[in-house]
């Protein structure tokens, strides 16, 4: 595993933000957890980063705790941090060149480190941006730099904070890609949080529910749909007149009204339930 | 290995940002104008005399500026550690490995270069306005002693004052003693003509004790009827700022430890949206 996390608890003051947190990931995996804000999103995964320090409960990255992992740990794990205005001065391929350097002693033969800035920038297509100061970049421009600084060490585990916060369709799409190609071509787990549940479904293998501190659903997106036996929304008309009915077996209700009407039936429209009202459900059952 | 390949980084860091700071408008505009705002003033004292003892303020003044100007690494450091708290710099640094020592020494060589060429910048214009340096027999070797020493003292202090203020806003909070402290440490007008107690508290900054060393190197050695006891005082020089840096270099990293580990992505975040809160 490389990720354990095992009854995990964070307290501030009386306050209790997580309770009782448990999962893993696998080489290779990319895991969403997913919560309405203030779920505990952020806290958890500053706690597996070693930016903050857990009250109770086992934790392991790379079979390491991170309140006690030291630089060669820090080495192997990579964190895409929200940029804002810092490193406004630098240029695009010598920020990325001079974070590199870092990470030059710790190269071993199977992960040659630090990942060669050309390729790097090709990688997160900012090549045409290279010579450009880093605070003319555009939102999109400087979140793939982000992500960028974030994977020139080549490491075997990646985090993100909400990462596409701010993006429009395009940008968000073309992030999607480089972090599924990440998983894909480089083996590097990935865990992200997020808020949106079309980006969860879209990037990660497996999806956490987290809602007030506690880990209410994992699992596939379709594991997640089915979980919940939410129910699928038929609609029609016969006559001109429109019908709607809400059904769990929506095959055989489809069937049947076939068997009724025949050809009069009009109009025919099967709705899924989405994985949006599975979560929704979800998350209201909580509150 | 691994100490050489952060001092290594660090270095690069630090010549990097020098670089920098010497290449765009608003920085390269802050490295010129106090020394050009101070050149302006010795212009207007070089030709006054310091009471009756023949020495003219410009010529003491000359060397207490740039006592003074080293003393204010102090304060860039400070701003600068808060600045890159606030804007993420010292986060990306603690999320690489090594980073924050590397970050830590890419400040001391950027803040401690700056400085040097500010010196130049104005130490070299000043020479040809003010009379009656003694540069023929200046003492080069004290010069460099006491701005490395005086180095040492006021950037770790500086380090824990911008890791205690934790927004550019507070900042701002240390420029107002700053500005008291370099009044009462003789640099503008020696300090033997203050009363007794502010003389007393301009000589525990290291300001004072810079500004002393710098006349003690450059000053013909006549000058010394103006100071205090009629003594150059190196070894209470050296004993002071020495007290300094050791003060510094024991405080600095536990209160920059401290700092560091606080830091986080939603510190941040939070610190971002009270800083687009008070633009708009």
């Amino acid at each position: 595993m490389v990720l354990t996390v095992d009854g995990l608890r964070m307290r501030y003051g009386d306050r209790e933000v997580l309770h009782d947190v448990t999962f893993d990931a696998r080489p290779g995996e990319v895991l969403a957890l997913l919560g309405p804000n203030g779920a505990g999103k952020s806290t958890t995964i500053e706690i597996l980063e070693g930016f903050r320090l857990r009250s109770a409960g086992r934790v392991e990255v790379l079979g390491v705790d991170p309140a006690a992992g030291d630089e060669r740990w820090r080495s192997r794990i990579g964190i895409v941090l929200q940029s804002w205005r810092d490193h406004g001065n630098w240029r695009v391929g010598e920020l990325l060149h001079h974070l590199g350097a870092y990470y030059a002693p710790y190269s071993t033969s199977t992960a040659p480190r630090p990942w060669p800035t050309g390729e790097l920038l090709d990688a997160v297509g900012l090549s045409a941006y290279a010579g450009q100061k880093v605070k003319t970049l555009s939102g999109g421009q400087r979140r793939r730099l982000d992500v960028a600084i974030g994977i020139v060490g080549r490491p075997d585990v990646l985090f993100l904070d909400e990462p596409t916060t701010g993006f429009d369709p395009e940008a968000r799409s073309e992030f999607h890609e480089l972090v599924r190609g990440l998983a894909a071509d480089q083996g590097t787990t990935i865990l992200l949080t997020t808020h949106d549940l079309d980006e969860a479904s879209k990037l990660a293998h497996r999806i956490l529910v987290l809602a007030a501190g506690r880990i209410i659903a994992s699992g596939t997106t379709a594991q997640l749909t089915e979980l919940i036996a939410g129910e699928d929304e038929v609609r029609w008309s016969v006559d001109g007149q429109p019908f709607r009915k809400s059904t769990s077996d929506s095959t055989t209700f489809v069937r049947e009204l076939f068997a009724t009407y025949g050809d009069a039936v009009r109009e025919l429209e099967v709705r899924r339930a989405s994985l949006e009202d599975t979560y929704l459900t979800l998350v209201r059952e909580q509150a | 290995m691994r100490t050489g390949a952060s001092v290594r980084t660090g270095w690069q860091r630090g010549l990097i940002e020098l670089r920098q700071s010497f290449t765009n408008g608003p920085e390269l505009f802050s490295h010129f104008l106090w020394p050009v705002l101070m050149l302006a003033a010795l212009f207007f004292l070089r030709h006054r005399d310091f009471g009756s003892t023949g020495f003219q303020l410009g010529a003491l003044a000359l060397p207490s500026i740039l006592g003074m100007n080293a003393a204010m690494g102090m304060v860039s450091m400070s701003q600068q550690l808060t600045a890159d708290r606030e804007d993420g710099t010292l986060l990306r640094a603690k999320a690489i490995p090594n980073g924050m020592v590397s970050y830590l020494i890419g400040k001391v060589v950027s803040v401690a270069g700056g400085l040097l060429v500010d010196l130049a910048i104005l130490l070299i214009p000043g020479l040809f306005l003010v009379e009656g340096l003694a540069l023929g027999s200046a003492h080069w070797f004290t010069l460099v002693w006491v701005l490395l020493l005086g180095l040492v003292a006021t950037l770790p202090i500086g380090a824990v004052l911008g890791s205690v203020f934790t927004s550019a806003r507070s900042q701002g909070l240390i420029q107002l003693p700053m500005l008291g402290l370099i009044a009462v440490s003789g640099i503008f007008y020696p300090i033997t003509a203050l009363p007794g107690w502010l003389a007393a508290i301009g000589q525990l900054t290291p300001v004072y004790w810079m500004g002393l060393g710098m006349r003690s190197a450059l000053l013909p050695d006549e000058a010394v009827v103006v100071e205090v006891g009629e003594s150059w005082r190196h070894l209470e020089t050296a004993a002071v700022l020495g007290l300094w840096a050791v003060a510094g270099l024991l405080l600095a990293p536990v209160v920059l430890r401290r700092m560091a580990r606080r830091e986080s992505g939603s510190k941040v975040a939070e610190r971002r949206e009270r800083a687009l809160q008070r633009v708009a």
